[in-house]
């Protein structure tokens, strides 16, 4: 196996609709709900996800790009220290929902930089992990998603390449890669 | 991400274009986190700094301590007015005795020209450079290019005049360095006795009429006249240096157009620059001490980052 496809462009789209009936399920009206994109590839989900909202609800609801790279747990273990993308949260979490969107959920070490880094900007009441794709046994911390797209069993040696239009991609689309092919 | 050319900050003229775009974007990220409700990131939590002043400072040194503090490193201070050098002890085994303690970076500031130069080629840990002399002040150049970058969009086709004690200032030369490989063309203008002999050698537009020099540039970059490194008398009086090279708020107005007004700090006022210029619209002098602090975490980030 060299390229395998995961989600395909509707089935992507699908994916997303369903995130978005799952969160009106279990945030009304997000009165008191924010959703937070982790930078750089979380946002481009995060940006979908409000798109879609927004057809079906009717407004936009509150949210911003969180980058947590001044977080990391690997710097100085890296050969260069990775570039950091702009934090962009206009609102205070204080006492709100957050959901933290990304596209895929690995070691985990992303998301807990993610969450040091969101404590900067108050102490949420509670805060829900959305992620496209969860590749199950690869995690090195205690993290597990609360909503996802597709779980899947992939090897060290894979990588999952999530691949949008917006882009300059052909189609939406996710791939399981071997490393040795990426690029 | 570019590879940051460097182990050690020891002047502009070391570092490439590239290495000082890395740093004003690393800048723009850390200016973010300035303004949040926490202004504190845990990216240096395992890392010791020392900062070392052979020479006094309050801006810089408390620039510095900040940026450490706010990158959560731990820092250790040494000032040689209260330290062993007075017991004759050498630079060399100062700073070796301050690494036994296990310090991974030094920020330093020393009165001869070279000194960090000298000290990395000695020891192991980073060092950045806090002024050496008349040498060089890359972290002022390089915050002093960012606040232009960030008042008039870019810093490249930018008319840039240094005005002042050229000839005992380190802030000048780490600037020309700093603006001439960012696209900006520099003038220096200031009293015949305190422009270096040979400063048009490295490109640099030389004037002595501060109405002319103010008159072709978009930005005036205001130094301190440094009575202290100045042995001999290189003009007759301060109120006469005042009087030709002063600037005020009249002569901005007989200008016609709007330039940006800077200074490195600390302000003579009434000698190189009036208050009503000083704390006016032009000036961006306040800008220039926030950006500082940003400035130097990318700096001390991204050095510690790079193996």
């Amino acid at each position: 196996m060299q390229k395998r496809l995961v989600l395909d462009q509707t089935q992507i789209g699908i994916t997303i609709s369903r995130f978005c009936y799952q969160l009106i399920e279990n945030h009304d009206d997000f009165e008191n709900t924010v959703l937070l994109g982790l930078q750089p590839r979380g946002s481009l989900v995060l940006d979908r996800l409000i798109d879609r909202l927004k057809e079906i609800t009717s407004k936009t609801v509150l949210h911003g790009y969180l980058d947590a790279t001044f977080h990391r747990d690997d710097f100085r273990r890296r050969d260069l220290p990775l570039r950091a993308n702009e934090t962009k949260i206009d609102f205070l979490i204080e006492n709100k929902k957050v959901v933290l969107v990304d596209d895929v959920l690995y070691k985990g070490r992303s998301v807990r930089a993610a969450m040091d880094a969101m404590i900067a900007f108050g102490r949420p009441q509670k805060v829900e992990l959305m992620v496209l794709i969860d590749r199950k046994y690869t995690r090195d911390f205690p993290i597990k998603p609360d909503y996802f797209g597709r779980q899947v069993n992939t090897l060290e040696s894979q990588y999952v390449s999530v691949e949008w239009k917006s882009q300059d991609y052909l189609e939406d689309s996710i791939w399981i890669t071997e490393k040795s092919l990426k690029n | 991400m570019q590879a940051f050319s460097v182990r050690h900050l020891l002047g502009i003229k070391d570092i490439n274009p590239k290495d000082i775009e890395t740093i004003f974007e690393t800048a723009d990220n850390f200016k973010d986190v300035l303004n949040r409700p926490i202004k504190k990131v845990p990216s240096l939590r395992d890392i010791t700094i020392a900062n070392i002043f052979f020479e006094n400072s309050t801006r810089t040194r408390l620039s510095f301590e900040l940026a450490e503090k706010r990158l959560s490193a731990d820092t250790i201070n040494f000032s040689s007015s209260n330290s062993s050098v007075k017991k004759g002890e050498t630079l060399v085994d100062t700073v070796n005795n301050i690494l036994a303690m296990k310090v991974d970076m030094v920020v330093m500031r020393h009165s001869s020209p070279g000194a960090p130069h000298f000290l990395s080629r000695h020891i192991n840990a980073n060092i950045i450079n806090a002024g050496d002399g008349t040498h060089e002040h890359p972290t002022q150049a390089l915050l002093d290019a960012y606040s232009i970058r960030e008042k008039l969009g870019e810093v490249a086709g930018k008319k840039v005049a240094i005005i002042g004690d050229i000839l005992h200032s380190r802030v000048a030369l780490s600037n020309i360095f700093c603006l001439q490989k960012l696209g900006a063309e520099v003038m220096v203008c200031g009293p015949i006795t305190l422009l270096p002999k040979h400063i048009s050698s490295l490109g640099v537009k030389v004037e002595l009429d501060v109405k002319k020099a103010l008159q072709w540039c978009d930005v005036a970059n205001v130094l301190r006249i440094q009575l202290e490194r100045q042995q001999i008398k290189y003009f007759p009086s301060l109120r006469e240096y005042s009087l030709y090279y002063g600037i005020n708020k009249q002569l901005l107005d007989q200008l016609g157009k709007s330039i940006v007004i800077m200074h490195p700090g600390p302000i003579n006022r009434g000698v190189e620059l009036n208050s009503d210029v000083a704390d006016s619209e032009h000036s961006i002098i306040l800008h220039q001490v926030e950006n500082g602090v940003a400035i130097r975490m990318a700096v001390l980030y991204l050095l510690a980052g790079t193996k």
